[in-house]
C-alpha cells in the first residue's frame, strides 16, 4: 500500500519510499560536493602560480578525482534526487519499483567509490577525460560503469514513474512543466549513460588486456557524447529547478508554457550535438560534421537556453508586477526577496548561466575563434560558470527549498544562509572570468606549472596572465569558502536544525523513512490541471509584459555580440597579413 | 483526499494536439538518442574510421 504525507507548509505529497531516496540521494551528493570542495582548495592553491602548493603527481591526482568528483558524481546523485521529487512529489504519484531505485542507488556508491578509491591509489590520474592511451586501473573505468548502471536504472524507475502516474491518473492533463523538464533531463541522461558504455566498456577491457588498442580519435568522439551530454543533463534539470524555485517563491507561472516546452524541446533535439565544439581542433573530422553540429545545431540549443533564461525572469516579473511593484522597469527585481537563500541562489545561478556560461560557450563552439582559447584555461572558466555556478548554484537554491519541506528541519544559521549565495557567486564568478582572461592570453588548462619551469621549451608568459591566475586563485579560496559555508548549514541543519515534525530525527535525516505515524494510506487528491490565467489589467509599461526582462535580454544580447566580435579581433591578431 | 475524477476527453480537449504528442515520454526519449546517434555519433565515427593510413 503506497503511503504519503502531506507537507503543512507547501501541500506538497511526499510518497515514503520515494520521499527516503531522495534524501539519500541528495546526502550522497553533499557528500561527493564536500569531497570536491576540499580537492578544489588543493587544485586552486596550485594553479595560483605564487602558491604552487601540491607537487606535480599530486596535482594530477586531485585534479581528476575533482572533475570526476564534481562534474559527474554530485550533479547526477542530486539528479536522481530531482528525478523521483519530479516523478513522484510533482505528480502526486507512488514511485515505481522503489527495490530497483534502491539497487541503482547502492551500484552509484559501489561505482563512484570505487573510481575515487582507484585514483586516490595513484595510478590513475588521468583526469575526467582519461584520454586514451594513457591507462588507469581497471577499477577506475569499472567504477565508472557500475556508477553509470546505477544512474540508469533510476532513470527507468523516473519514467516508470512517470507510466504509474497516467495510468493511475494522478495528475490532469499534462505533466507540470517542471517535470516535463525532469523528463528531458531524464532521457538526455539515457543517451549520455549509453555514450559512456560504448566508450568505457571497451576502454576497461583494453586496461585488462582483452583488446590491444582503442584509436584516441574514435575515443575523443564517443566519450565527448558522454562528457558533454552528462553537462547538459544539468542543464535541462536546473532549468527545471529555476522554473519551479519561480513558482514556489513567487507563484510565477511560465509566461508561456507553449515556448517553453518548445525550448525544452529544442534541447531535446539539439542540445547533445553540441559536443562537437570539444573537437573542434581535432584533425581527421571534416568541417562538415564540426559546423554542423555547433554554428547550425548547437545555436538551436543556445536559443532554447536564451528562451529559457528569458521566461523564467519574465514570469517572476509579471507575477511582481501582479502584485503592485509596477514602478518603473526594475521594481519588481529590486523588491525581490534578495536575503531569501533560495531565491538569491536562483537567480546569480541564472544570470551567471547566461552571461559567464552562455556567451563563452557560444565562443568556444564557433569553429574559428574556438582555436584561439582551446585547451587553455578557458574552457575550465567557462564550465565553472555553466556547470558551477548554473548548476550547483540551482542545487544549492532548492537544497535551502528542500530542508524544511523535505527534510522537516528547520534551516540553522539564517543570516549566514543569506550571505552564502553571494560569497559563492562573487568567488565562482571570480574564477570564471579571470580564467578566461587569462585563457585568452594561452595560459594551458590542467598543466601543473604554467610557466614549464626547468623545460626546454618553457614559454614565457606576459606577467599579466600571472596576475590573472593570482585573482582567479583568490576568488576560488572565496569560493570554496562559500561552498563550504553551504555544506555547514545544510548538514548542520540536517543534524542540528530544529524538528518541525517530531519524527524527523538524526536517522531520517539520511534516508530513513518517518514513523509510520507520518503517512496515510490515502492517495492524494488528482493534481488538477492549472486554471486558465485570468484577463487582468495589464501591469506592464511601454507595450511589454516584462518590459525590465525584455532590457535585460537586450543587455545579454550586446554584451554578447560585442565580446564575440572582439573574439574575432583576437583571431585576427594571430595570423598578421602584413 | 480523493476527488472525482474528469473525463479523459473533456481533459484532452484543454491540450494542444503537439502537447499530447511530446507528452509521451518515450516518443522523447527516441528523438533525444536518435538525433545524436546518428548526427554526432555515427556521422564522427565513419569519419575517423575512413581516415586513409598513413603509406610506410
Amino acid at each position: 500500500m503506497a503511503q504519503f504525507r502531506q507537507c503543512p507548509d507547501t501541500g506538497l505529497f511526499f510518497h515514503k519510499e520515494a520521499e527516503n531516496l531522495m534524501k539519500a540521494n541528495a546526502v550522497a551528493g553533499v557528500v561527493c560536493l564536500l569531497i570536491a570542495g576540499v580537492l578544489a582548495l588543493l587544485v586552486v592553491l596550485t594553479r595560483w602560480p605564487a602558491v604552487h602548493l601540491l607537487p606535480a603527481d599530486a596535482f594530477y591526482m586531485v585534479l581528476t578525482a575533482h572533475g570526476i568528483c564534481a562534474l559527474i558524481f554530485w550533479v547526477i546523485f542530486f539528479e536522481m534526487a530531482i528525478l523521483y521529487f519530479a516523478g513522484s512529489t510533482l505528480l502526486r504519484s507512488r514511485l515505481a519499483t522503489p527495490r530497483w531505485a534502491w539497487a541503482g542507488f547502492v551500484l552509484m556508491i559501489v561505482g563512484a567509490v570505487m573510481t575515487l578509491a582507484a585514483v586516490f591509489a595513484g595510478k590513475s590520474s588521468v583526469m575526467m577525460t582519461s584520454y586514451v592511451p594513457m591507462r588507469a586501473e581497471p577499477s577506475f573505468y569499472l567504477g565508472l560503469v557500475i556508477f553509470a548502471v546505477g544512474a540508469l536504472i533510476g532513470c527507468f524507475v523516473y519514467l516508470g514513474t512517470l507510466v504509474v502516474a497516467k495510468n493511475e491518473k494522478t495528475y490532469e492533463g499534462s505533466v507540470p512543466l517542471v517535470t516535463f523538464g525532469a523528463t528531458v533531463a531524464c532521457v538526455i541522461a539515457i543517451f549520455t549513460i549509453a555514450s559512456g558504455a560504448e566508450i568505457l566498456i571497451p576502454t576497461y577491457l583494453w586496461s585488462i588486456g582483452y583488446i590491444s588498442h582503442i584509436d584516441p580519435a574514435m575515443y575523443r568522439v564517443i566519450w565527448w557524447a558522454l562528457g558533454h551530454s552528462s553537462q547538459q543533463i544539468n542543464v535541462a534539470a536546473h532549468v527545471a529547478v529555476w522554473y519551479l524555485i519561480a513558482g514556489v517563491i513567487f507563484g510565477a507561472r511560465p509566461m508561456s508554457e507553449k515556448v517553453s516546452r518548445a525550448a525544452y524541446l529544442l534541447y531535446i533535439f539539439f542540445l547533445q550535438l553540441a559536443s562537437a565544439h570539444h573537437l573542434m581542433t581535432d584533425p581527421g573530422i571534416s568541417s562538415e560534421w564540426k559546423i554542423f553540429n555547433t554554428s547550425y545545431a548547437m545555436y538551436l540549443a543556445v536559443l532554447a537556453s536564451m528562451i529559457h533564461g528569458l521566461t523564467v525572469p519574465g514570469a517572476i516579473e509579471v507575477a511582481q508586477r501582479k502584485k503592485g511593484l509596477t514602478n518603473g522597469s526594475f521594481e519588481w527585481l529590486r523588491k525581490a526577496p534578495w536575503g531569501n537563500p533560495v531565491f538569491s541562489s536562483m537567480f546569480i545561478s541564472l544570470v551567471g548561466f547566461g552571461f559567464l556560461g552562455g556567451i563563452s560557450g557560444v565562443v568556444m563552439g564557433t569553429e574559428q575563434i574556438s582555436i584561439i582559447i582551446h585547451n587553455t584555461i578557458y574552457v575550465p572558466g567557462h564550465f565553472h560558470a555553466t556547470v558551477v555556478i548554473g548548476t550547483t548554484m540551482a542545487w544549492m537554491g532548492l537544497t535551502y527549498l528542500l530542508i524544511p519541506v523535505l527534510f522537516r528541519r528547520k534551516m540553522i544559521l539564517p543570516q549566514a544562509a543569506k550571505l552564502q549565495p553571494y560569497i559563492f557567486g562573487l568567488g565562482m564568478s571570480l574564477v570564471a572570468v579571470f580564467h578566461m582572461a587569462a585563457g585568452t592570453l594561452g595560459v594551458a588548462r590542467r598543466h601543473w606549472d604554467m610557466g614549464f619551469a626547468g623545460n626546454p621549451l618553457g614559454f614565457e608568459y606576459p606577467a599579466t596572465a600571472y596576475l590573472l591566475m593570482g585573482i582567479a586563485g583568490i576568488g576560488g579560496v572565496i569560493a570554496v569558502a562559500g561552498g563550504a559555508l553551504f555544506i555547514a548549514i545544510a548538514v548542520g541543519s540536517l543534524v542540528f536544525g530544529e524538528k518541525l515534525q517530531k519524527e524527523a530525527g538524526l536517522l531520517q535525516s539520511f534516508g530513513f523513512p518517518l514513523a509510520d505515524s507520518a503517512y496515510t494510506n490515502e492517495k492524494p487528491a488528482r493534481l488538477p490541471m492549472a486554471p486558465a490565467e485570468a484577463v487582468e489589467a495589464d501591469h506592464g509599461e511601454a507595450g511589454f509584459e516584462a518590459p525590465g526582462t525584455f532590457i535585460l535580454a537586450m543587455v545579454l544580447l550586446v554584451s554578447f555580440v560585442i565580446y564575440y566580435f572582439i573574439n574575432w579581433k583576437y583571431l585576427s591578431e594571430v595570423w598578421g597579413l602584413s | 483526499m480523493a476527488e472525482e475524477n474528469k473525463p479523459d476527453e473533456q481533459e484532452d480537449e484543454n491540450i494542444s494536439p503537439w502537447q499530447q504528442i511530446i507528452d509521451n515520454p518515450f516518443l522523447l526519449l527516441f528523438i533525444c538518442v536518435a538525433m545524436p546517434t546518428v548526427f554526432y555519433t555515427l556521422w564522427g565515427v565513419m569519419e575517423v574510421a575512413t581516415i586513409p593510413t598513413a603509406p610506410y
